[in-house]
């Protein structure tokens, strides 16, 4: 494997979890709900498919228990703002404080434990091509998947009733309410799918990224999953383009580290977090605020009867 | 079965006062649920963690030393929160505050240096969360980017400045390789408020804070102003009130504030810079921001609970083994029955069956 090859197949790694948490967060805010929780039901899934998938022996057993967990963890969070129209932001916030905390109680168990290496999957004749074999036939499940959900869910949202639907009671609940959509419904749906989702990137970056359990392992990718969202306007195939630029400024600043440039460490650490405040100032200057923002999104719904 | 909220005709009295009361008691109950699924028992549990540290008067004293960052980050807070602003970064405004403060501290360590280094020490930790605090506001104001991601994102980044500062320029020559830098003279140490307390004048700071907030909410136009601005951003305008100013004015206290309980921390707590000068207080703050239901007065008093909460894990990780990830976790399920307890006051709460017809 060359160096090249390599670094490609680091960054896909460091993307792909990017990837899945902030297409799951595009379909809840479309619904227009913002849930902050990302990075909470993130670590929720990373610990839960830790724990899982060490005490079963099984990757399988590992990636449910993280959905669950996620989709658990966005249930909560469903119950304060639908069940009780509490503030959006303020339970989000709540739902990654509960995460963090909750995961290291979930995980310390498990602190030390190894996971084997996820097998990639061997597809004949095409992975065995020269340059693009590796790199393009030779990855893991979770990245076809991740690439599949990402056409999947931009086909949902413009092509189909039910993505329609979605979208609409995001741009204006009121009158989606009026003609009869199920306001409170869809974005139930809604929120569980974002943390099924978190928790499926969380399992990857316990599993197949890190491949052990640590506190704090999350390091705010929930947040940067959230940026991402706004950073590719709530349209799935951006969310696709920026997570990789954000997984390939990752893995730059890691090789840029162990060079050993004379740049501190801790500068280079920075890259990701810099980068995120600069993509959404640009975004802003070249757009204007918020561009393509569902319109109700952050606002609570009351049904009147 | 689903939940069904009936909007009252008018705001409830009783369950304004009730609902934080409602919500505490659910936090409770769940936390003992976990405790309890853990294999311990949660009134052994409550014991340690409520009565123990109340009956004993050093912990009294780490009470009043533990809520003091929390009550002076929160009250700063609310001002944003009020105006419907949402600063989330007063982690990293906390410790940029510090950072500036600790400059002077150490630019005059073993000088000679007067009476001048305390007062310009604090002034300077305020101006550097302030400054701090003014980044996300003024990306806000001037180009439309959302504060809540930026203001967060620059934790990370103050975090990791300081970690440079305490490994490589500020680190004691002579601290035997620890990533610490040396302990502050005596002249830049923020002085305890007794003598042989552990209590140091940050929460005098604090208390200061919380007095001027209360009356600039209550009798003054800038106060009415948020209010208006976070309950009515429509009418604030109208009123010619402007947003940007307003949000400008709101960052850079609550950064200021931020700043201000860092470089007491430090100056009064722990008398050197280190790579972690803080156990998450600027996030625990927002929870006691709104266990305080924003109120300068609640906010003491929520301060109070919280450190409360933070003593009584300390010693329930060492008396019943009981990690203190326990503690966060109730943190963040108290945060949400208190936000989720807000209904209660505005609407009716019913339980509909799935037959009934509404």
């Amino acid at each position: 494997m060359t160096f090249f090859e390599a670094v490609l197949l680091t960054v896909i790694t460091a993307s792909t979890p990017l990837l899945i948490a902030a297409l799951g967060e595009l379909v809840t805010e479309r619904s227009g709900v913002l849930n902050l929780g990302v990075e909470g039901m993130m670590a929720m899934g990373a610990a839960c498919s830790f724990a899982a998938a060490v005490t079963f022996d099984s990757t399988l057993a590992g990636v449910l228990c993280g959905m669950l967990a996620g989709a658990l963890m966005a249930a909560l969070f469903a119950l304060a703002v639908l069940g009780f129209a509490a503030n959006q932001v303020g339970s989000g916030l709540a739902l990654t404080i509960f995460g963090l905390g909750l995961s290291g109680l979930v995980g310390a168990p498990f602190v030390g434990s190894r996971r084997d290496p996820v097998a990639p999957l061997h597809i004949p004749g095409l992975s065995d091509l020269p340059v693009v074999g590796r790199i393009l036939f030779s990855q893991d499940a979770f990245v076809y998947l991740s690439f599949a959900l990402t056409v999947a869910i931009a086909l949902f949202l413009v092509r189909s009733r039910a993505g329609l639907t979605l979208r609409s009671v995001g741009e204006n609940h009121a009158s989606a309410h009026a003609l009869g959509l199920p306001v409170l419904k869809t974005r139930l749906a809604a929120i569980l799918f974002g943390g099924a989702c978190a928790g499926l990137a969380g399992a990857y970056l316990a599993l197949v990224y890190t491949r052990f359990w640590s506190p704090g392992m999350t390091a705010g990718r929930g947040w940067i999953a959230l940026a991402l969202v706004v950073f590719a306007a709530w349209r799935p195939g951006w969310v696709l383009v920026g997570a990789y630029i954000f997984g390939a400024a990752t893995v730059l600043q890691l090789h840029a580290q162990a060079l050993q440039l004379g740049i501190p460490s801790q500068a280079l650490s920075a890259v990701p977090y810099v980068a995120t405040i600069l993509a959404l100032l640009l975004l802003s200057i070249r757009h204007g605020r918020a561009v393509g923002a569902p319109g109700s999104l952050g606002l609570p719904f009351v049904p009147d009867r | 079965m689903r939940l069904e909220l009936v909007p009252r005709a008018s705001v409830s009295p009783v369950m304004r006062a009730v609902a934080p009361v409602l919500a505490f008691l659910t936090a409770f109950l769940i936390g003992g649920l976990v405790i309890w699924l853990l294999g311990r028992s949660p009134l052994a549990a409550f014991q340690v963690y409520v009565t123990g540290p109340l009956q004993d008067p050093w912990a009294l004293q780490e009470l009043v030393v533990k809520a003091t960052p929390l009550a002076l980050i929160a009250i700063g807070l609310s001002y944003c929160f009020r105006a419907n602003l949402w600063n989330i970064g007063a982690e990293g405004q906390y410790v940029i505050g510090a950072i500036f403060g600790s400059w002077l501290a150490l630019a005059t360590h073993g000088t000679e240096a007067g009476p001048w280094v305390l007062p310009a020490m604090m002034v300077l930790g305020l101006l550097g969360g302030a400054l701090y605090g003014l980044v996300p506001a003024f990306l806000k104001t001037r180009f439309g980017v959302n504060e809540i991601l930026t203001s967060l994102m620059l934790v990370y980044v103050a975090q990791l400045i300081l970690d440079y500062l305490a490994r490589g320029p500020w680190r004691d020559p002579k601290g035997f390789n620890f990533p610490q830098s040396v302990t502050f003279d005596p002249a830049a140490t923020l002085p305890p408020v007794m003598e042989a307390s552990r209590v140091h004048f940050g929460a005098v700071f604090a208390l200061v804070a919380i007095l001027v907030t209360a009356v600039v909410v209550a009798c003054t136009l800038f106060g009415y102003r948020l209010r208006l601005t976070g309950d009515a951003p429509r009418a604030a305008r109208f009123a010619g009130f402007s947003q940007k100013r307003t949000t400008l004015a709101v960052f850079a206290i609550s950064g200021g504030l931020a700043g201000l309980a860092g470089i007491s921390e430090v100056s009064g707590q722990i008398g050197q810079i280190q790579p972690s000068i803080s156990p998450g207080y600027g996030f625990t703050a927002i929870t006691v921001a709104f266990l305080g239901r924003l109120n300068p007065i609640g906010i003491l008093a929520a301060s109070l609970v919280v450190a409360l909460l933070f003593i009584g894990g300390e010693s329930a990780q060492i008396l019943l083994r009981l990690p203190l990830d326990l503690t966060n976790a109730f943190q963040g399920i108290l945060l949400l029955c208190v936000l989720g307890a807000d209904a209660l006051v505005s609407y009716r709460v019913r339980l509909v069956g799935r037959g009934a017809h509404a």
